[in-house]
């Protein structure tokens, strides 16, 4: 079996006190606190005024930590491939639709409909930046980040070109809220390549094995974080590539399956 | 991409269980679908409802995965000897190097709709309702992993009505890159009122059985279906068939409208020709998303006729399933397969009179002739695009 080696040429961030990659370093290296202030969300400026009007909250997420990673590798997006992954998708507008579809004479809202695909962040994205290129969205419940990562490293490896990985949830209102606790909004953003370039922060290669024991993070707030968003399963690999030394980074994924990702820095996230 | 062996698959649709019923249909041209009785809706649709899905009781050890969904699942995967089949590919592989990608839309929705009827004065949802095993879209590809005894890399592609297209490309790439040697692909998407009342609410929905390509047609008829198809490294026996090119792409233009031309819908199909090493003639039928909006069959027609001419016969086979969503491209995979195997080509049911401004060689009979290659289109809201390439072996 060949390497399943890609290289980071660009992070977004946003969570629960955590308002972008570079303000964050930090925080993911310890050396700060981390302040769990609630996620702000803002509003997709990319997006045309119709459709900025009907993003919820998971449009506004991937939006914003895709955007970022994009500026931060100074790649074009009009041609970039894209994987979305998240538990969920739109949370607030599945609630919405299921407490019309409880009334005796359901009348539901034709947009709330269009944007309960799990895909709207993706079709918003490709409409945003007029990308023609292959998106795949993705879930699988707690290890949706892992699955979103073999996704995204398999599809650089087939067509040599960048993807831009996005992982992001949401929470949902109650009812479901308590059937499906999440805290607070959390995303982030990773742009791959297949090869190295001037640009390159680090080489990951990636190996599924068995489930290991994720090592807990230098802040326990960030830890807990971790342990309750699915998408901030990406937290290891960030804390690993902040501090920019080698290492191995255990991934969780699905209960008997894990991922061992290897973290080869080339710049210092101050420098890149 | 290197041809990929289908060594198994099944399907189950409004048509009947497994592909002995589905082809009985085909070659009867006969439809499964009918005016709604599904929970006696009153909306004035036809669907295609797959019978025996409330009988299909799972397994007590995997209770928790209980909704229509997974329950629909189950009865797709006993069919056409495909649990033995995977059994076998267990055996050969070990459980953890076959994987489990499963498209779907719908997931078990339906579940939560119907706890939503039943919530507690202070608005709480019955203790009953788990959300994870049913609700979450990962909820049947989990149900199916554990059914099937497998360990491998598992997800759902969820990207509306081309996700159980997309996984086929999923599982090529996972093989390519050694991560596994075989999985078990397609797509379930169940009946539920997010879907009837959500295309209702966009107009999308025809108030009488769908016509792809007819002049008169006014929207879709929405189905359910299970389709399953076991992918190896190398088949132990003559497959079913082989996947031999995947083309996938994104319109970048509306969330729930075609872009016009089919400026997508042709990059995915050159996309899969050019992965498949073919021309466009060497395609002999071209299985049609053929949605039967108005704007989907014009804006395909366009695309199908820009990329081979309008010679090639083609047509859809939602007039017989309805339009099955995230299980769409899982199902016309196989019977693309069907296609090949029995020298038939389909024909496009309930057209009517056709429409005069599409252009394509629309088939409205069943056509018998040599099938070698076939290209089936799927396409999504969110703009999403795949089309697959299937046939004998390159």
């Amino acid at each position: 079996m060949s390497d399943l080696k890609v290289w980071v040429q660009g992070i977004g961030l946003l969570g629960p006190g955590l308002n972008a990659w570079p303000t964050s370093l930090g925080v993911l290296r310890g050396t700060e606190l981390h302040a769990n202030t609630p996620t702000v969300l803002p509003l997709p400026a990319r997006l045309p005024p119709a459709e900025r009007r009907r993003a919820g909250a998971a449009v506004k997420l991937a939006m914003a930590v895709a955007d970022e990673a994009v500026a931060h590798a100074h790649v074009d997006p009009a041609t970039l491939a894209t994987v979305f992954a998240s538990s969920s998708g739109e949370c607030a507008n599945c609630h919405a639709l299921c407490e019309a579809l409880a009334t005796p004479a359901p009348v539901v809202s034709p947009t709330k409909f269009t944007n309960s695909v799990h895909n709207a962040s993706s079709g918003a994205w490709h409409i945003a930046v007029a990308s023609r290129a292959s998106s795949t969205s993705l879930c699988a419940f707690d290890g949706s980040f892992g699955a979103g990562l073999i996704e995204a490293a398999i599809s650089v490896r087939s067509s040599g070109q960048p993807v831009l990985l996005v992982a992001s949830d949401s929470p949902y209102p109650e009812p479901l809220n308590s059937a499906r606790p999440l805290p607070d909004h959390f995303g982030a953003a990773l742009l791959f390549t297949a090869t190295s370039t001037d640009r390159s922060l680090a080489s990951l290669t990636i190996s599924l094995g068995s489930a290991k024991h994720v090592a807990e993070l230098p802040n326990a707030s960030l830890d807990a974080l971790r342990r309750a968003i699915p998408a901030a399963a990406v937290l290891p690999l960030l804390v690993a590539l902040a501090q920019g030394t080698s290492q191995a980074v255990a991934i969780d994924y699905l209960p008997d399956l894990g991922l061992q990702v290897n973290v080869e820095p080339v710049l210092q996230p101050e420098t890149a | 991409m290197t041809p990929l062996a289908i060594s198994a698959c099944t399907l189950t649709t409004a048509l009947g269980p497994g592909r002995v019923a589905t082809l009985e249909a085909l070659q009867a041209q006969r439809t499964g679908l009918a005016p709604v009785t599904f929970m006696d809706l009153p909306l004035p649709t036809w669907v295609g409802e797959v019978a025996g899905v409330d009988a299909a009781a799972l397994p007590p050890s995997l209770a928790k995965f209980d909704c229509r969904n997974n329950r629909l699942a189950w009865l797709g995967l006993q069919q056409d000897g495909f649990l033995e089949a995977v059994a076998a590919a267990r055996a050969r592989w070990g459980a953890g190097r076959v994987a489990v990608f499963l498209g779907t839309s719908t997931s078990g929705l339906l579940q939560t709709e119907l706890a939503y009827r039943r919530r507690s004065p202070e608005g709480a949802l019955p203790a009953d309702f788990l959300y994870g095993p049913t609700q979450n879209t990962y909820s049947v590809a989990a149900f199916a992993a554990q059914a099937l005894q497998l360990n491998g890399p598992s997800w759902v592609v969820s990207t509306a009505c081309s996700s159980s297209a997309k996984v086929f490309g999923t599982a090529a790439r996972m093989i390519e890159a050694g991560l596994i040697d075989a999985a078990v692909v397609g797509g379930v998407d169940s009946l539920c009122l997010t879907t009837l009342y959500g295309f209702n609410s966009l107009e999308l929905l025809s108030d009488e059985i769908c016509r792809p390509w007819g002049a008169s047609r006014k929207g879709l008829s929405i189905g359910e279906a299970a389709a399953f198809a076991l992918v190896e490294r190398q088949p132990q026996q003559a497959p079913q068939g082989w996947l031999l090119g995947v083309g996938e792409s994104n319109d970048g233009y509306h969330m729930s409208s075609p872009h016009p031309e089919g400026l997508g819908a042709i990059a995915a199909m050159r996309g899969a020709l050019a992965d498949a090493g073919l021309q466009p003639a060497d395609i002999d039928y071209i299985n049609l998303h053929g949605t039967a909006t108005p704007s989907n069959d014009a804006a395909e027609d366009n695309a199908v006729s820009t990329v081979f001419g309008v010679g090639t016969p083609c047509s859809s086979t939602k007039g017989a399933t309805g339009h099955t969503l995230g299980a769409a491209g899982g199902i016309e995979a196989v019977i693309a397969l069907l296609a090949i195997q029995n020298g038939l080509m389909p024909a496009g049911l309930n057209v009517e009179e056709r429409d005069p401004a599409l252009k394509l060689n629309y088939l409205q009979r069943n056509q018998r002739a040599s099938v070698r290659r076939v290209l089936s289109n799927s396409f999504g809201f969110g703009g999403s695009n795949a089309s697959l390439v299937f046939g004998e072996a390159a």
